[in-house]
Order: structure tokens, then sequence, then C-alpha cells
């Protein structure tokens, strides 16, 4: 194995008297995908959030690229190379595809003393990234709000790795998706793999998981309960990981083994 | 992985519904109908003779500058009630320092001008830093600064118009960029070669009845020209639509959301100021009561020029528009000789179709249902 690009080392962060992460410890090699797991309130948004800037830890260590960090803000995370796509708040619907490919990294043109924003270049570098990715455009002027939710996501996620992300935390991409928008998602999560993009996928759902990840860490309460490599961990497993085991366990034979 | 084959339900949209989804539509249509309306009606009036086109350009002129503040800063996605209180601030201020402290009047313009950004600066941080919805901070400053703006003058003067402002303006520099004309010499020109009428008789006798264009429309159109291109063809342009659009998405995304509200609201306070100035040079004398009610008249010429109140959507030219139905309609229902006051019912009427003729858009753009 390569050295992995960013270490989380014995994370804590404590809101007030609140402990939301009780030392995690996490790598991400260059070209993986890391799906990281937990039910709802398991500490998954606090831990992306200290991986990308947000929040600083309390305690423990930031190692990207064999150098420690403390970032500032997220936008020196994004300069440094950890970009974030979030679930819902990724894209502006109004706007057109390439206004938001470009958002906050608008090309420049200079005409005489003015500076303007380079329209053509921008529509067309955002045409190219959107048919690597598999997304059709009628134009690049079409609205954001035209898309499905499936290809906005790959939208975010083409805008991320254009403008240079090494790792890409994904933040429940799949979680509002139908079937075939999710498998879309998937596919465009396997394409940035193969660029040497490092993956941070995060997930509730276990089968959205074992389709794309490499290694699979479990978080619950805080805590991580370890990282499993593909193949040595059933889905099953990984469940009841999230859920905390025993309780689980009951609930789903009276499910009758349906969740 | 996806085949990329052209999905089939991904029609090619017709030309109506492409020009539909522009945002000055509404603007360009209803400029139509107003002009075609008062061709008929308002015919022999002299109403498109060169003084009446004067006439309804100066009040067109006057919307256009507030609106083009308007336009970007509910495109940015906030609002600001205070321009109308601010017209009157402005104009007060020029008049305190210019008249009762006897400062030359192009340094009272320019104390007037820092100010009024200084106020604009003021609301824009108060809304980015608390959050507030920008309708309240500034419904706020509606009565901080018309209060202020009765108070002052009162206090120093005893009185709620200060006069004067024309022979204290005299031989300024700064003052005729507000208050002056341009283009004499062509009219003087048009005048003799008998393109435009001259007067017949009088003091004024053999010049032509437009002896200029009022430098009112001149900030109109520099306005709309910077607004235009600001909104449309630079970064910064694409930032107060990402703003406007979704905040939070346009912050992760690493767009100054913040500075982009606040520049707006000093910007909308900008205009405000240059209307106030070009009012005050133009009427000689500064009331407290100037202003009032511009304010809803910016944001529905906005509003009819296609921009979403809600933000993220919207044009400049639109805006216009929006502003020149506005001036032809109140000066052209003069002019047909129709009751002043069916104009607000005309106001009201125009204003509803808009706002139901973009929400219909905005479903248009966005695909929802």
């Amino acid at each position: 194995m390569s050295e992995p690009i960013i270490q989380m080392r014995n994370i804590e962060k404590h809101f007030g008297s609140v402990i939301a992460l009780a030392g995690v410890s996490l790598d991400v090699q260059p070209g993986e995908c890391h799906c990281l797991l937990g039910d709802n309130g398991a500490g998954k948004s606090t831990f992306i959030k200290t991986m990308s800037g947000v929040h600083k830890p309390t305690s423990g260590e930031i190692i990207f690229e064999g150098k420690q960090m403390a970032f500032s803000d997220p936008a020196a995370a994004i300069t440094a190379g950890i970009a974030t796509v979030h679930q819902h708040l990724a894209m502006i619907p109004l706007m057109s595809v390439t206004r938001n490919f470009f958002m906050g990294n608008e090309p420049i043109k200079r005409i005489g003393p003015l500076r303007l924003f380079d329209q053509r270049l921008a529509n067309r570098v955002t045409m190219e990234q959107m048919r690597t990715m598999g997304i059709n455009l009628r134009s690049p002027d079409q609205a954001v709000g035209t898309l499905s939710g499936g290809e906005r996501q790959t939208v975010a996620i083409a805008r991320a790795v254009h403008f240079g992300a090494k790792v890409l935390i994904l933040d429940e991409p799949t979680s509002a998706l139908g079937v075939r928008q999710t498998a879309n998602v998937l596919s465009t999560v396997d394409k940035v793999r193969k660029q040497g993009v490092a993956v941070v996928f995060i997930t509730h759902n276990v089968r959205h998981a074992m389709a794309v990840g490499d290694r699979f860490t479990v978080l619950n309460r805080g805590k991580t309960l370890g990282t499993a490599e593909r193949g040595g961990v059933t889905p099953e497993e990984l469940q009841d990981l999230m859920a905390g085991g025993q309780e689980m366990v009951e609930l789903e034979s009276s499910l009758g083994g349906t969740v | 992985m996806i085949d990329s084959v052209q999905d089939e339900r991904v029609r090619q949209i017709p030309w109506w519904r492409k020009a539909l989804i522009r945002p000055e539509l509404g603007g360009i249509v209803g400029t139509i109908a107003v002009f075609a309306l008062f061709s008929v009606f308002a015919a022999d009036s002299g109403m498109f003779k060169p003084q009446g086109i004067l006439n309804w350009s100066i009040v067109s002129a006057q919307f256009m500058i507030i609106a083009v503040g308007a336009c970007l800063l509910m495109i940015a996605g906030e609002f600001d009630l205070s321009v109308g209180s601010m017209i009157g601030f402005a104009g007060m201020m020029i008049a305190v320092f210019g008249i009762v402290l006897d400062l030359p009047i192009w340094i009272a313009i320019l104390i007037t001008f820092v100010i009024c950004a200084a106020i604009g600066a003021i609301n824009g941080l108060i809304v980015v830093k608390t959050g507030l919805p920008s309708f309240i901070v500034t419904l706020a400053f509606l009565f901080i600064l018309r209060g202020f703006t009765i108070f002052i003058p009162q206090t120093i003067e005893r009185k709620t118009i200060i006069g004067g402002i024309k022979d204290a303006a005299e031989g300024d520099w700064l003052a005729p960029v507000f208050g002056g004309k341009i283009g004499q010499p062509l009219f003087t020109w048009l005048g003799e070669a008998g393109y435009i009428d001259t007067f017949q008789r009088g003091t004024k006798q053999g010049q032509p009845v437009i002896d200029g264009v009022p430098m009112l429309i001149v900030w109109a159109i520099l306005l709309i020209i910077f607004g235009h291109i600001l909104l449309t063809k630079t970064r910064f342009g694409n930032w107060i639509f990402a703003a406007g659009g979704d905040a939070e998405a346009a912050r992760n995304s690493g767009v100054p959301v913040g500075k982009v509200k606040v520049l707006m609201f000093v910007f909308t306070a900008f205009c405000a100021t240059v209307f106030a100035t070009c009012q005050v040079m133009e009427f000689g004398s500064a009331g407290a009561d100037r202003g009032l009610l511009k304010e809803f008249e910016a944001i529905i010429a906005v509003v009819v020029g296609g921009a979403l109140l809600t933000g993220g959507y919207g044009s400049v030219i639109g805006a216009a528009l929006g502003a020149l139905i506005f001036g032809v309609v109140q000066q052209g229902l003069f002019f047909a000789g129709v009751d002043n006051s069916l104009y607000r019912v005309f106001v009201g009427v125009i204003l509803l179709a808009a706002v139901i003729l973009n929400t219909y858009i905005r479903r248009l753009i966005t695909g929802e249902r």
C-alpha cells in the first residue's frame, strides 16, 4: 500500500460538555474509496467537518500529504485540496450549469482594464467535463434545476475534481436518490477514484458502501469500531456495527431481515 | 458505466420556451404594450413630441437609477426598504453641509456620498451579521432616516425645506455632473436645422425647446450599463447570483457571500444618493418629504423586469424596462387626460401580473412542478 494522503489520528471533538468524537482515527489512500458508515448522530458529520476545516479538533492530529495540518477555515482546506460535496447544499438550481460549475473559481479574461468572466472558456470546459462524466447537456446555459438529483451530485463531484481536489469528501451523496440515479453517482465515484482521487464516502446505506468501497470504517457514538478491508466484512456485519449490535439483531429478526 | 447516449426524454426545448425563461421577457412585452397603448390614446397630446419624450424620459430615468440598485440587491437576495428615506436624507445632507454649514457644494456632495454609503454598509452589515431578514432591518432604517431628515432641518433652520442650493452651486465643478445637461450644441443645431421646434417668443426666442439631455438621464444609462456588465460579464456578477440563489451553497464554494451582500447594500445607497443629488440640483432645494414610497416603486420596477423576489434571478435590462414602463405610464396617463389616481391601480395590477408570470417562469427554469 502507498502512503496515505490524509491521516486523522485520535480526533476528539467536544462541544461544551458533549463529546461528539471520542478519538477517531482514519486514513485514506490516493485512488481509494474509504466508506465512513454510521447511524444518525454517530458523529459522521462532525468528523468530516473536522476534516474539511469547519471544526477544529479538540485534540488529535490531521496529517495531510505527510505534514501536520491545522486548517483555519474551509477555504484553507479547499486550497490544500480537500473538497466536500454536500448532500443538499451543492448547487444553485436557478443558475446555469456553467455558472454553478465555476462558482467561486470563475475564469477571467482581460479586455483592456476590464476583468471579465470568460464565459466561452467556462462553457467549453463545462461541456467537456459533463461529457466525461456521462451527462449530456442540452446547452451549458441549462439551469441546474432541470437536472436530476443524481446529475447534480455528479456536477458537484466533477467540479471538485476539476478544481484540484485530492481528497473528495462526499456527504451522503446517495441518501435522497432513486435506484437509477444512485447507480449513476456510484459510477461517478468509481471514475474519480480511478483518476487517483482519494474519496471519503459517507453513508448509512451498507449496500451503497459495499458497491464502491475499498475500506470501511464504522462510527458509533463518536467512536470508531475499526476499519475493515473489502472482502473482509459482510454487509450484515457492517449493519450490526452501525446499529451497535444487539438490539439490531432483535429488530431485524422481527422485521424479517428487510432492513 | 453510463453510455453517452442521448436521453430520449431530454427533448429539445422550443424557441418560445427558451425566450420565456429570459428574465427580460416581461419587461419587453410590457414596454411594447405600453407604447402601443399610448400611441393610440395619447397620439395627439404631444407625448411623442420632443418635449413630451423628454418629460417621460426624465421620469423613467429617475425610476431607473434606483431600480438598478434595487435589482442587483434583490438578485443578491436582499431588499432595501430605506431607499426612499435615503433619498430624502441624502438631499437634506447636501443642503445642511452646503447651505447651513456653507461648505462648497462639491464637498457637501462628496460628504453626503460617504455618509450614505456608510449607512448602506451598516444596513448590510446588520443583515449579514445577525441573519435577520433585510425586510425588517431596512424597515427600521426607513423610519430612522426619515426621522432625521425631518428633525435636522427643523432643529437648525425651523423649517422642513432648505432652498438656495442653485445659487450656492453656481460655478461649482461637481454640481453640473448631477444637475447639468449635455449635448446643447447638438440640440441648438437640431433647432436651427428645423428638426425640433424652437421657442417663437420671449427671452428664449430662437432657442430649441429642448436644450440638452439632463445628467439624470446620463446617470441612468451609465448605471444600467455598469450594472448589466457587472451582473452578466464578471466574476462578481456570478457571486451576486450565487449569494441570492443559495447563500449556503455559495459559501461552500468559496463565494464571499457577506461581502457581496454588503457591497450591494452600499451600491443601492449610492444609487439613491445619485437620485437625491440630481433632484436637489434640479429643484435647488432639499425637502424632508422627498423620496416617499420610492423604495416600493424601485422594487416593483425590478419585479416587473423579471427578477424573483426570492433572489438569485433577474436582469438589470429587465429592471430598466420595468422603470421605463412606469415612467411612460405615469406621464402617459397625464397626457391622455386620465385621472392620476388610476396610475396606482395600474401599478397594483401590473405588479400582480408580473409576480404571477415570474412564478410560472421560475417553474420552467427549475423544472419544478
